[in-house]
């Protein structure tokens, strides 16, 4: 019976089937997972793979060949790339917004954290909710005298090089003790949890909570999440504008290779921990149908695709992004 | 005698053995209480998409884990198809043909084996099947199950060949079979029962690993084709599902731990009740 | 069968050269000698091959940090600066965690399936206790995360802290903050994967027991108990002992369930209810990501020392069972 099951598992494979493995970035799951729903019932012969296992994964795995592409929120450094046997190229597809998000009985409404606050809180110098620089700018809010139980990532995620982009350029003392952006760093306190769907998971189920998720996350699960104070002093909410607003400085002028960190940008309406996530392909796919399915996604993905995004509350890409990266679609051979 | 004192030991006595009694009874009900639990939720979330649809996208309800339970039905499949063999062959070995100093290492590296941490097990895996190929496959998840499947196979072979009474080979040779023809017409069907049952353990044992496939078979949200691609399997998906903040997933996983739970204790009382109609009770 | 009927064994003359061994090959012996030699060589060569692969591949580790390895508390993947204590520690606290709750729970069950229970309840019972080590690491992680982790944060955590935490020097292992998550908790979850352990083993090796010893006690005028705790238990020490080192070895090497309640934070804290991480819970959550090829060695080299502590452990229990099967039970 079992050998039944075998041969029609080995059957399947002559459908002549796409299959591209794909793994990376939790940040993007929800649209990706529609996308590549969507995209297989539009090809059936296609199926695109994905496993969230956090963007370190997804550069690891690429870098191992043992994926067809992978996906990342935080662009891979110089030395990353000089690790590659192969040339690799950044396309980004949504951006998103990395909100602090809680779990404190009695507030349900949205609290403003100014940059010092959230620094604090993450660097373990700031200990409890009533603490005066959360208190601050929430005059109308009972905060509680209790521990903040602090959540960040325990892989290697994107999301975390987001969050300590933007922590690295708000915090001096932040930039000093841990160091610049990075998928993973030491973390002065708090527990982990595995991609983003851990840390909203322990969030949700541990009282006087904070954690750093990607907005769908947030928004998906109901969880209550903060504002933050952007460059020019403002308090913003995590929404589409916002992000647009800060991608928008930068996309005339984005680099080449797509790779551009767009935190605690300029400007009065700026969310500033905004992020373009990127799906990192091969600049050489040897297998042909491969490539020509990847190149297709991606066509489709900058089309079709950017549809999507705000009805998951990701932000589209901006027009001269998306004109740039129609043109480097070419640079995969 | 003192009269106190006697009260005292008697005392003690009795509390001592009564909280051995407690300690037992509260052990095997710790069983049913997993059991019970994962019935209720499990139960609840079972329906008939959970067995026949794939999963939904992130964030969607419904869907279901046909592919996982394919899955681990082919994992298991490769893992018995590698290791059974090798148990079987090396059980025969020890038991009929063994040098002493040989079989003593044989042992030895085979309950080492026993004793590797299923993690370890899986990162030997990858650096074995997934890295030389550069491919997360089902046959890593096969290589790496099958690996935890020989020692619990070896020492079962070896032990039931070791009871067959030495009557039955005597009269074998007797008649004038050579030594191979007896074990395989003689010994081995006397044993049999055994060795079925101790491959039936050591598969149920190997059907709830999740860690040595975390990096070997990978996942999949979709069917896998053939052996050579990533797949989904039951533990895999019961630990993705369970971490994640989505209630539904939440319910999956229940689900599904029902299932493997149901699987691995059916296997469990099946080779076990045999074992006891056989007259030999062993413990793992 | 008449006397006559003597089977007559061919002798092959020892005789050394390559048309021996061949002839000797012809018989369906040899063959079946040689397949299942090699097979069981199969065996000893994959084994090498793992221990091989997990020495090379955390070369990398092992040369850059050495020794230091074992006692550096750092665990920073932006700096390349990895050490294994956080994670040592870990391991080893969870693990005297669950031997303290499963030792005791364990052997009072053994000796009261081995002493106590008439033989059908006791096989009942066993049969059960069996089973339940049958359950699925995933499972007792699934279990973990919403029953005990809910029941640690709300009820047991708070409990602890008010009474035992209040109580000078032993107060420091139940202060601060209570997640729920933590070392009791994947202590209380490894406590129960391992109980089972201890008991069949344990109950066995009572078994073993000769009855004069209990007689001789009882004849003493000792009680029931007195004469289990102070004869038979003792006899039996070193078999015990071995149960409680494969308990341990077991405990080491669990994955799924440890990484599913921990914390995942690499930190060592008196408080046993502070979050943390063991060896195996860090390789499953680390290692298809580390990006970098000293961290993949560093988590490679975190999978050596674990693989040698289960070896070790698990070498000293299969003595000790022996030593004990073989009578060797006289207190020492």
């Amino acid at each position: 019976m079992l050998l039944a099951l075998g041969l029609a598992g080995l059957a399947v494979a002559q459908g002549g089937t796409i299959l591209l493995n794909a793994a990376g970035a939790t940040f993007p799951y929800p649209i990706y997972s529609k996308w590549f729903d969507v995209y297989h019932n539009a090809h059936p012969n296609v199926q695109i793979n994905y496993q969230s296992i956090g963007s370190g994964g997804g550069i690891r795995q690429l870098l191992a060949g043992t994926v067809d592409f992978g996906a990342s929120d935080g662009p891979m450094s110089d030395e990353q790339l000089g690790q590659a046997k192969f040339k690799i190229l950044h396309f980004p597809t949504v951006l998103g917004a990395v909100v602090p998000t809680y779990n404190i009985a009695g507030v349900s409404g949205e609290l403003n954290f100014t940059q010092k606050a959230l620094a604090g809180i993450y660097l373990g110098t700031i200990t409890k909710w009533n603490d005066p620089e959360i208190a601050k700018p929430n005059s109308g809010v009972k905060l509680p005298d209790a521990d903040i139980v602090v959540i960040h990532r325990s892989d290697g995620s994107g999301t975390s090089y987001i969050w300590t982009d933007f922590l690295a350029k708000v915090s001096e003392d932040w930039k000093k003790k841990v160091g610049n952006a990075a998928t993973s760093v030491n973390w002065p306190v708090g527990l982990g949890g595995k991609g983003n769907e851990g840390v909203t998971g322990l969030v949700k189920q541990t009282p006087n909570a904070i954690g750093y998720i990607e907005l769908i996350y947030a928004v998906q699960n109901s969880i209550p999440y903060g504002k933050v104070q952007n460059a020019a002093g403002n308090f913003v909410k995590a929404d589409l504008a916002g992000v647009t607003a800060a991608a928008a400085a930068d996309a005339k002028n984005i680099p080449a290779d797509f790779r551009v960190s767009i935190t605690n940008a300029a400007g009065a309406k700026v969310y500033p921990i905004s992020s373009f996530t990127w799906l990192l392909i091969p600049a050489q796919i040897q297998d042909a149908t491969k490539r020509e399915a990847i190149k297709d996604f991606l066509k489709w993905m900058l089309t079709e695709g950017q549809k999507y995004n705000e009805g998951l509350t990701y932000a589209q890409l901006p027009k001269d992004v998306i004109e740039k990266e129609t043109k480097a679609i070419s640079l995969i051979q | 005698m003192n009269g106190a004192r006697m009260t005292w030991r008697k005392t003690l006595n009795y509390v001592m053995l009564t909280l051995t009694g407690v300690a037992a009874f509260g052990v095997v009900s710790i069983l049913f209480l997993i059991l019970g639990y994962l019935i209720w939720n499990g139960g609840k979330s079972l329906s008939w998409s959970f067995f026949t649809q794939l999963p939904k996208p992130v964030g969607e309800a419904g869907g279901g884990m046909a592919n996982a339970i394919l899955g681990s039905l082919k994992l298991l499949m490769l893992a018995a198809l590698m290791g059974l063999p090798v148990g079987l062959l090396a059980g025969v070995y020890l038991a009929e043909f063994g040098g002493k100093t040989f079989s003593f290492v044989i042992r030895y590296t085979t309950d080492l084996l026993n004793g590797v941490p299923s993690i370890v097990i899986g990162i030997f895996a990858y650096s074995l099947v997934v890295l030389p190929v550069k491919h997360f496959s089902a046959l890593a998840g096969g290589v790496a199950l099958g690996m935890m499947v020989i020692p619990v196979t070896v020492r079962s072979t070896e032990e039931f060949l070791r009871a067959v009474p030495g009557t039955l080979r005597e009269g074998a040779m007797a008649l004038g079979a050579s030594k191979w023809k007896t074990i395989v017409t003689v010994v081995l069907p006397a044993a049999s029962a055994g060795i079925l049952t101790g491959m039936l353990l050591a598969l149920a044992r190997v059907a709830g690993e999740t860690a040595p496939l975390l990096f070997t078979a990978f996942g999949n949200r979709y069917w896998s084709p053939g052996f050579g691609q990533p797949t989904a399997s039951l533990p895999v998906m019961i630990y993705t599902y369970a971490i994640a903040p989505y209630d539904d997933w939440h319910r999956q996983a229940w689900a599904a731990g029902l299932i493997l739970l149901g699987l691995v204790l059916v296997a469990n009382l099946g080779a076990r009740l045999l074992l006891n109609r056989g007259g030999a009770v062993r413990s793992t | 069968m008449s006397a006559a009927a003597t089977t007559i064994v061919r002798q092959v003359p020892p005789q050394a050269g390559p048309r021996a061994f061949l002839r000797r090959l012809q018989s369906g012996d040899e063959i079946a000698h040689l397949i299942t030699l090699t097979v069981s060589a199969g065996i000893l060569l994959l084994t090498s091959m793992l221990v091989y692969e997990l020495w090379v591949n955390s070369h990398l580790s092992r040369a850059k940090f050495g020794w230091m390895f074992f006692w550096t508390r750092v665990w920073d993947p932006n700096f390349d600066n990895f050490g294994a204590a956080p994670f040592i520690y870990g391991t080893l606290v969870t693990s005297a965690v669950a031997l303290c709750i499963a030792v005791p729970l364990g052997l009072a069950s053994a000796i009261f399936l081995s002493e106590l229970a008439p033989r059908k309840i006791s096989d009942v019972i066993s049969f059960l206790i069996d089973l339940l080590a049958a359950v699925p690491s995933v499972i007792y992680g699934l279990l973990g995360i919403f029953i005990v982790v809910p029941l640690m944060r709300t009820t047991i955590g708070p409990a602890l802290i008010h009474t035992l935490g209040q109580v000078p020097y032993l107060g420091a292992l139940f202060h601060g903050p209570n997640y729920g998550v933590g070392f009791l908790t994947a202590g209380i979850v490894l406590a129960i994967m391992v109980v089972p352990f201890i008991i069949s083993v344990s109950r066995e090796v009572l078994l073993t027991v000769p009855r004069d010893q209990r007689e001789a006690a009882m004849a003493l005028g000792a009680t029931r108990w007195e004469s289990t705790w102070k004869v038979v238990v003792p006899w039996a020490r070193t078999g015990i002992m071995g149960s409680v080192f494969l308990a341990l070895a077991r405990a080491l090497g669990e994955t799924m369930a440890v990484t599913m309640v921990i914390g995942n934070a690499p930190t060592i804290a008196a408080s046993l209810l502070s979050p943390g991480d063991t060896i195996a819970s860090t390789i499953a959550s680390q290692f298809t990501e580390a990006t970098g090829d000293l961290y993949l060695s560093a988590l490679i080299e975190l999978g050596l020392v674990l693989f040698l502590i289960t070896f070790i452990l698990n070498g000293l229990a299969r003595i000790l069972i022996v030593a004990t099967s073989r009578g060797g039970g006289r207190p020492a």
